[in-house]
């Protein structure tokens, strides 16, 4: 017996009942279309999250100072006032692991434009920076290394700063008051976005780092810098970067033992793999939640099937009366099961993809549908149909023709 | 019933030639329908031989009896038992499809075995819009179709009236004039008669088979 006439019987068979197949195929359509949905809604959030990482650059180690001891009060991390220039210096030279490092200092302060002020986040930087943190500007130029050992007062402006203090207008030429000191405006940064924490890390004006150390920062000695930003040659060396800066700076800062190091390194990518990893669990839980509903579909499926098969006894007695083989009575209702619930699969995977799209549209969530989900979808929709209706199927199939033509 | 053997059947044996026209008759409980079952290869004698065409049919297994009934067999019944909500043409087509033979051959097929019980021009009807009589001439149709040796009709005219009867008996009579062997089960005599040759039962064994 040929494919397209079974397949014909089957779709007979099912617009017979157009009713009762709709409401069968009902517990699949719904669980594709959770299936689907959950889907889009984890792949869009872990694809936010590795947006994220790349936003912070890449390979990225962050050496901060350890935390200080004065009068039994003890600070917390970063507290210390104990990593210089010369020991960005050093790990860049050093460290043969190591792409870039850059030391920055950090304060805040209000910005004056005319009329115009914003408080702000004030970063000292070295050019290395932003080749650490891919950041490119979209208008004037970066910082250079002259500007930084001349201690120039020129600084760039993130986004939001620009726009807070210029609106439209281009802020390159302009001079601004940061802490009362004029400043050159020589660029604008390029928008970069939500930080993983959510903080807006276009909202920021970078100066040349040993300018804010002269003039911008309180500290005990000039060279000192807030926190050490490093860039391993690649994601394979991060480890062997961090403990080669470890070593450097056990070394400089002469730590043996028994004294607790006044610094710490932290691997962001690390961390960010982390919230990608439980992202992707997520997901995966959601996804698992949507499958049950799908084999509760799939009973659904197997009970109506059995049900059909004991309606049509007599129309298989006739059937194996006229010389159909088990096999032919098998694959009969074999392909009405699946035929449901592919069916049902297709209708929940543009119904999963209607919810989520309308989801991200309403709550302003990325969500993306992946060929792959659809796919998967697909199959499993299939897979259930094969599993939930082969019971059935075999029932008929082995129904004894004689029995199965008295049937009334 | 249960685990009780109950023989349906005691040491019968008759042959049937090649274009016969057989009736089997016996009141209820006789054992023709048992007799007609194994004759139709959808029973197995429990002991004995059953000879179609020469093949011992009682040696083969399940899908064989399924390929012996689709190729040599062709079986009308008394309540029709036609797929309902399907044309009449696709219901004759039914034998050739599990014959493995190709849409358009089928349709050749099944066209001629419906000009042969005189339905052209009722091929899109369902069994629902035809009358019984002309429901069984589709059975009749569909048993044709696949050119069987035999064609085996349980109680054929038992839901119909009697002028349709006769309608029916006459078209068997004509089919089998062209050749075609037939054996029927009937408790009617004047049914009977249409056959060249009536074989009685009673408890399970032959009373009587007159030519």
């Amino acid at each position: 017996m040929d494919f397209l006439q079974t397949l014909k019987i089957a779709l007979r068979a099912l617009r017979t009942n157009k009713m009762r197949s709709f409401l069968t195929m009902l517990g699949i359509i719904i669980g594709i279309a959770a299936v689907i949905a959950m889907m889009a809604v984890g792949t869009g959030a872990s694809y936010v999250i590795s947006q994220q990482i790349a936003s912070i650059g890449s390979n990225i180690i962050l050496v901060i100072p350890g935390s200080t001891t004065s009068g039994g009060l003890r600070t917390g991390s970063g507290g210390a006032q104990t990593l210089t220039s010369d020991d960005s210096t050093a790990i860049m030279a050093e460290c043969p692991s190591v792409a870039f490092s850059a030391g920055s200092v950090r304060t805040s302060g209000q910005i004056v434009n005319g009329n115009m002020n914003w408080s702000s986040v004030i970063m000292g930087v070295t050019p290395e920076m932003f080749d650490i943190r891919e950041w490119p500007v979209v208008a004037g130029r970066s910082i250079s290394q002259q500007d930084v050992d001349g201690a120039v007062k020129v600084c760039l402006l993130g986004q939001t700063v620009a726009d807070n203090l210029f609106g439209s207008a281009d802020p390159v030429g302009s001079i601004v008051r940061i802490k009362k000191i004029p400043f050159t405006v020589i660029g604008v940064l390029e928008r970069k976005g939500q930080s993983p924490q959510g903080q807006d890390q276009d909202d920021a004006v970078f100066v040349p780092l040993r300018t804010a150390q002269r003039n911008l920062v309180r500290s005990q000695r000039t060279e000192i810098v807030g926190s050490i930003i490093v860039k391993a040659k690649s994601e394979e060396l991060i480890g062997k970067a961090e403990s080669e800066i470890q070593a450097l700076l056990n070394q400089r800062h002469r730590i043996t033992n028994s004294k607790e190091p006044d610094f710490s390194t932290r691997n962001l990518s690390e961390i960010l793999a982390v919230a990608e990893q439980s992202a992707k669990a997520m997901s995966l839980l959601l996804g698992a939640v949507a499958s049950i509903s799908l084999v509760v579909g799939g009973i659904g499926i197997m009970n109506i099937m059995l049900v059909s098969v004991t309606e049509r006894t007599r129309e298989i007695g006739i059937r194996m009366a006229i010389g159909a083989k088990k096999n032919d009575i098998l694959l009969q209702f074999m392909t009405e099961a699946v035929l449901l619930t592919m069916l049902g699969g297709l209708i929940g995977i543009a119904l999963g993809a209607g919810g989520a799209t309308v989801v991200s549209r309403l709550l302003g969530w990325p969500t993306i549908i992946s060929i792959q989900s659809i796919m998967i979808a697909f199959l499993f929709s299939a897979a259930v149909g094969i599993f939930f209706g082969f019971y059935p199927a075999r029932k008929a199939a082995g129904l004894n023709p004689i029995d199965a033509l008295r049937y009334e | 019933m249960g685990d009780q053997r109950f023989e349906a059947l005691k040491g019968i044996s008759f042959d049937v030639v090649a274009g016969e026209f057989v009736a089997i008759m016996g009141a209820s409980g006789s054992g023709k329908s048992t007799c007609m079952n194994i004759l139709g290869c959808l029973d197995l004698p429990t002991s004995g031989r059953y000879l179609l065409d020469g093949l011992d049919v009682g040696v083969m297994a399940p899908d064989q009896l399924a390929a012996i009934r689709n190729k040599k067999l062709g079986f009308v019944f008394q309540g029709f038992n036609l797929l309902a909500r399907t044309p009449a043409v696709e219901n004759v087509e039914l034998p050739l499809v599990y014959a493995g033979l190709h849409a358009k051959e089928r349709r050749q097929k099944a066209l001629i075995a419906m000009e042969q019980v005189g339905l052209s021009g009722k091929e899109r009807n369902h069994p629902s819009q035809l009358s019984g009589g002309q429901q069984q001439r589709v059975a009749i149709a569909r048993a044709l179709v696949n050119n069987p040796a035999v064609i085996l009709a349980d109680e054929p005219t038992g839901n119909l009236d009697s002028s349709t009867s006769e309608e029916i008996m006459g078209l068997f009579a004509s089919l089998n004039r062209q050749g075609i062997t037939i054996i029927m089960v009937t408790h009617e005599h004047d049914v009977a008669a249409h056959a060249g040759r009536q074989i009685s039962f009673r408890d399970g064994r032959i009373i009587s088979d007159s030519k």
